[in-house]
């Protein structure tokens, strides 16, 4: 008798063999999809959007390129979803995670060939992961104590992760910018406080930080267009007809005569509450939502400045940078906060004004401004600068730091190695692969940059036999160089970050033995 | 098909448009229902153990799932046969009952059936069958309940809870970290239990999770977690010795249930009423403050001007609590819910010693921590992991591990794991055997071969020789008299259970027994299945 169906039509589902099969290749393809884009001379992606308008975006960054694929293959989802974390996480290594996981599965897929069961792979992987873990913890730096050590370092990190992107030119300036940034975070990993204005025109290098606070916004007409020692007022509340709360409540009125009443009452309120707003003594008032015409009116009478439909993150922005408070009622004026700046005033950049705030009081937030040929240009420059300063807000926190270059790789692969001449058994193999995952990455990289890896490699291997070796690639004069020297280096938390979510990953893909996938969910409107 | 025909020679219609159903009929039925059955057990049976794989599963909408736990893979399986969902439904059952041993239970099933089908070809009728089954089973429990073991467990000395959440951790892809996620289980669990009546509330269990992170950094609030922010971006992140209002009201005027109509029909109304509102505004966060309260917890949005208000009276407030984290806040630190502003009185307000926010990586996500609560009934387990799917997974092997502390609670007999508890049933159940006369002898028999077929699938699994390990597993029992002895799964080389120190809860393990039995009894029952064919 044979078995009738158990699944629905259109599922089905791959045993053993075949469904370790399908992810190795599934996962290895992601993989190798971003392999290219690895390192400071790896290459960029073009996207084309299916949406409308077929948008284009070239990118370098690995979360960016998975984020817009449309996958089908579940073990590759797993891949696309580590990228995304670590993106969320600590920004940086995006493509670093998935191509040591691919590395990983493919070296996996090699031993379950040889017959070795995969949860002693899994075995094997986990101690390796452990081990490289301890090596990289042995070797980190820790400059915390000398600020100015510190700095420097924050200064490479950020020139080393801005070197494998566009803005790579001008990896100083940028660099600059983003510790910059950071530092004046104050410790804190908002980086929401950091506002990235993108502007089409001139080059990359006329980008600049800006101390004070630049609001993408116009000042209302007829109001003062530069304000001295401002006292700003920053707030959230309806500045059109006010409505009535109390639920239930609507105006019954029998004749014009009374209509032409109310309508003074609603604007007696509304000269009310700018009176109210008046009283604080302020000249510049910020609100979140919109400001009609005639409460407009009434602050260009009074000469206040008044600023409309700011969103919700500049109004943050700006009560963190004046130091006033977001307010919605205004009835007690002498106890509500008040942000305060040097200068206000109206600037252009290319075509566009801008209103710019300087001589802030508290300089928590702060505005980077790009500048660049064109839109895509710009808009992989913010995700770079982006890359950057996730990594430097994450190493203020955690100031480890390790040297780059596919260093790091080759003391964890000597480590591993070791260990695996020490283990018995079958997991030995399944370290010592872990340690050839491990080098694929320096290979992956000379690779990019067009040089020999495997003379390089090697080259590296032998070098890493000495005790406390600095050596790494350096991609620029295509040979092994002292990195300390070079002044490449990478936060440890990234790297900790790649190796710990590479292994899981690997794992859980390595784990399964059967994949069932259900039917596709009928669309209705194909029909 | 068979027809009836009335006295003229007529078909009779039995069945509506019977031409278009098919239906199965006598041992042809059996056969079918149990090759379905025994179809969804091999897909588990790779799962089971703590070499077991992963499953992944791939949903309608084309997400992933990656799990090891049987009703989940089972649950989000396409299944179109009956009797396959029959399985599905065995294996729920188990899950809501015990919350372990789902796996189990459905390869016990499936091997149930196989021997069934072994039965039925020798001609046995298949209600002897059923029966024989029946006697077996209460043989086996009965066994069961002889060997079990009581072990002695309180609040300071929990060592016996962690080594029984950590066997059933080890199956799971976490068993990385199962020390750590034993011991966070078995103190969430100690920590709501009420050890008088020996009850465990699980609802009193927050388990929440969030991509980022690695698995080590799970960890155990005494206290809740909320995945919510202050209202107001500038309210203070940290509040030590907060006094809590928990509202379920809304800070916006009232809105009474009847129809009603506030008319404005002249300026003086108009003005009356916005005074009224503003004073409304104020009153409330007024009464807040007036009984004490340093933090509100709102089940409901609030109006800017209240942010405003609350914040400018130094009032931090949270909005959009959910009605259950709502009632766990309520529980954890001693406070009632509010459902009107008149009726906030200062003991009514919650106390917590420390309230703080928390974030995270590099995006905005924050989180709310209540600590230090008054009544520290309620706890949370917090997971981090590196992914999704791997959250996901722990979620589901911490309720497992919550589960099994739970019953140990309840009743703390344990048995020994690895196969040895049916192992020694097979023994028994074997022995038994032969005090049956009649047909059922056989049946009984074939239950203790089925009951072999679990620790044969652990053998399996952990890439041992399934048969000759068995067996000398099983003569060992014999020689020494002892229950003990399992499948040596980790390699640690003994097989000995209490020297590894795996446990099973007695329940689970009787429940997985009848409940499997309770199936196979009833798709042996079947034997006329009638379908709509194709259509």
């Amino acid at each position: 008798m044979p078995i009738d169906k158990i699944f629905k039509d259109d599922a089905n589902e791959e045993k053993g063999e075949r469904a370790r099969m399908a992810s190795f290749i599934g996962a290895m393809a992601v993989a190798d999809l971003v392999k290219s884009t690895l390192g400071p001379k790896g290459m960029d992606k073009i996207l084309q959007s299916t949406g409308r308008g077929h948008s284009v975006t070239v990118t370098n960054d690995g979360a960016t390129i998975l984020k817009s694929l449309h996958i089908d293959n579940p073990a590759a989802k797993v891949l696309v979803d580590i990228s995304k974390v670590q993106d969320d996480e600590v920004g940086d290594g995006t493509t670093s995670v998935v191509v040591l996981a691919g590395e990983l599965l493919r070296e996996a897929e090699k031993l379950v060939t040889s017959k070795i069961h995969p949860m002693t792979i899994i075995a094997g992987y986990r101690m390796a992961a452990e081990c490289a873990r301890e090596a990289l913890l042995k070797r980190v730096i820790d400059n915390k104590e000398n600020a100015e050590k510190f700095r420097s370092d924050l200064m490479k990190i950020a020139m080393t992760t801005l070197c494998s992107k566009i803005l790579s030119q001008d990896k100083e300036h940028f660099a600059e910018m983003a510790v910059d940034a950071v530092f004046r975070l104050k410790g804190s990993t908002n980086l929401e406080a950091i506002q990235i204005i993108k502007k089409p025109g001139g080059s990359l290098r006329d980008s600049f930080l800006d101390e004070g606070f630049i609001l993408d916004k116009k000042i209302g007409i007829g109001q003062p267009k530069r304000i001295e020692n401002a006292k700003i007022l920053v707030a959230n509340t309806a500045m059109d007809t006010d409505k009535v709360k109390i639920y239930g409540a609507r105006v019954r009125v029998d004749s014009m005569s009374k209509v032409a009443e109310i309508e003074g009452a609603e604007k007696e309120k509304m000269k009310d509450k700018v009176k109210k707003i008046l009283a604080h003594g302020i000249n510049c008032f910020v609100n979140r939502q919109l400001i009609y015409n005639f409460p407009e009116e009434l602050f260009a009478d009074a000469g206040v400045l008044a600023i409309e439909h700011a969103d919700f993150e500049g109004i943050e922005r700006l009560g963190l940078v004046t130091g006033g408070e977001i307010a919605s009622t205004f009835d007690n004026p002498e106890s509500v906060k008040l942000g305060h700046c040097k200068l206000i005033e109206e600037i252009m950049i290319g075509e566009d004004k801008l209103i710019h705030f300087s001589g802030v009081a508290m300089g928590q937030a702060c505005s980077i401004v790009l500048r660049g040929a064109s839109h895509h240009v710009l808009d992989e420059a913010e995700r770079s600068l982006h890359d950057a300063l996730c990594v430097l807000s994450q190493t203020v926190n955690d100031s480890r730091v390790l040297l780059g270059g596919g260093w790091p790789e080759m003391v964890m692969a000597k480590e591993v190695d070791e260990l695996a001449r020490k283990t018995a058994g079958k997991k030995s193999h399944a370290i010592e692969a872990f340690s050839r995952a491990l080098v694929a990455i320096p290979t992956t990289i000379a690779d990019n940059a067009g040089l020999d890896s495997a003379e390089l490699v090697a080259q590296l291997r032998a070098e890493h036999h000495n005790e406390g070796c600095n050596a790494g690639i350096d991609v620029i004069s295509g040979a092994v160089g002292d990195m300390e020297e070079r002044g490449i280096y990478e936060a440890f938390k990234v790297k900790q970050a790649v190796l710990l979510s590479a292994t899981e990953a690997a794992e859980m893909i390595l784990r399964v033995d059967e994949i069932i996938t259900c039917a596709p969910r009928r669309r209705e409107d194909r029909m | 098909m068979a027809l009836a025909f009335d006295e003229f020679g007529r078909p009779f219609i039995i069945l509506r448009e019977q031409d278009q159903k098919t239906r199965l009929r006598g041992i042809d039925a059996q056969k079918a229902n149990i090759a379905a059955g025994k179809a969804v057990a091999r897909i588990l049976r790779s799962s089971l153990g703590p070499k077991g794989m992963d499953k992944m599963l791939q949903g309608p909408d084309g997400d992933v799932t990656i799990s090891n736990d049987g009703a989940t893979i089972l649950e989000q399986m396409d299944v179109d046969n009956q009797i396959a969902k029959l399985m599905v439904e065995l294996s729920r059952s188990q899950d809501y009952e015990i919350g372990d041993g789902t796996t189990g239970v459905v390869v016990m099933a499936g091997a149930l059936l196989e021997q069934a089908e072994r039965q039925l070809d020798r001609g046995i009728h298949p209600i002897r069958i059923a029966e024989g089954y029946e006697m077996a089973s209460r043989v086996a429990v009965e066994h069961l309940e002889r060997i079990a073991q009581k072990f002695e467990f309180d609040v300071d000395n929990y060592e016996p809870l962690v080594q029984t959440c950590m066997t059933t951790l080890s199956s799971k892809i976490v068993n990385r970290c199962k020390r750590s996620l034993a011991e966070i289980a078995v103190k969430a669990v100690l920590a709501v239990a009420d050890l008088e009546r020996r009850d465990v509330n699980l609802d009193l269990i927050k388990v929440e999770g969030k991509v980022g992170g690695k698995l080590e950094d799970t960890e155990l609030i005494y206290g809740i977690l909320v995945d919510k922010d202050m209202s107001h971006p500038q309210m203070p992140k940290q509040i030590e010795d907060a006094h809590i209002a928990i509202l379920t009201c809304p800070f916006e005027p009232p809105k009474p249930k009847t129809k009603h109509k506030v008319d404005i029909d002249t300026v003086e109304k108009f003005e009356t009423l916005r005074k009224q509102e503003q004073q409304y505004f104020d009153e409330m966060v007024q009464k807040c403050k007036d009984v004490g309260a340093t933090l509100v917890i709102c089940q409901w949005g609030f109006d800017d001007e209240a942010n405003h208000l609350l914040m400018h009276r130094n009032l931090p407030a949270v909005r959009w609590v959910g009605g259950v984290e709502l009632e766990l806040i309520a529980i954890a630190t001693g406070g009632r819910i509010v459902p009107r502003f008149q009726e906030l009185t200062p003991e009514k307000l919650g106390k917590a010693g420390m309230v703080r926010e928390k974030s995270f990586g590099t995006t905005k996500e924050r989180m709310l921590y209540i600590e230090h609560c008054a009544n520290s009934k309620a706890v949370t387990i917090f997971i981090r992991g590196g992914n999704k799917m791997m959250i996901e997974e722990t979620k589901r092997s911490i309720h497992d591990a919550l589960c099994v502390a739970r019953n140990l609670i309840r009743n703390n007999s344990i048995v020994y794991g690895g196969g040895a508890a049916e192992i020694t049933c097979s023994l028994a159940v074997d022995a038994a055997a032969d005090k049956y006369p009649g047909v059922e002898q056989y049946a009984i028999r074939a239950f203790a071969e089925a009951l072999d077929s679990v620790p044969m699938a652990l053998a399996e699994n952990s890439g041992l020789q399934p048969i000759e390990t068995l067996s000398a597993v099983k003569s060992q029992q014999i020689k020494e008299n002892i229950p003990f002895y399992g499948i040596d799964c980790n390699d640690v080389g003994t097989n000995d259970m209490r020297e590894q120190n795996v446990f099973e809860t007695l329940i689970g393990k009787q429940q997985q027994i009848l409940l499997a039995t309770q199936v196979v009894k009833m798709i042996l029952k079947i034997d006329d299945v009638i379908s709509n064919s194709e259509y």
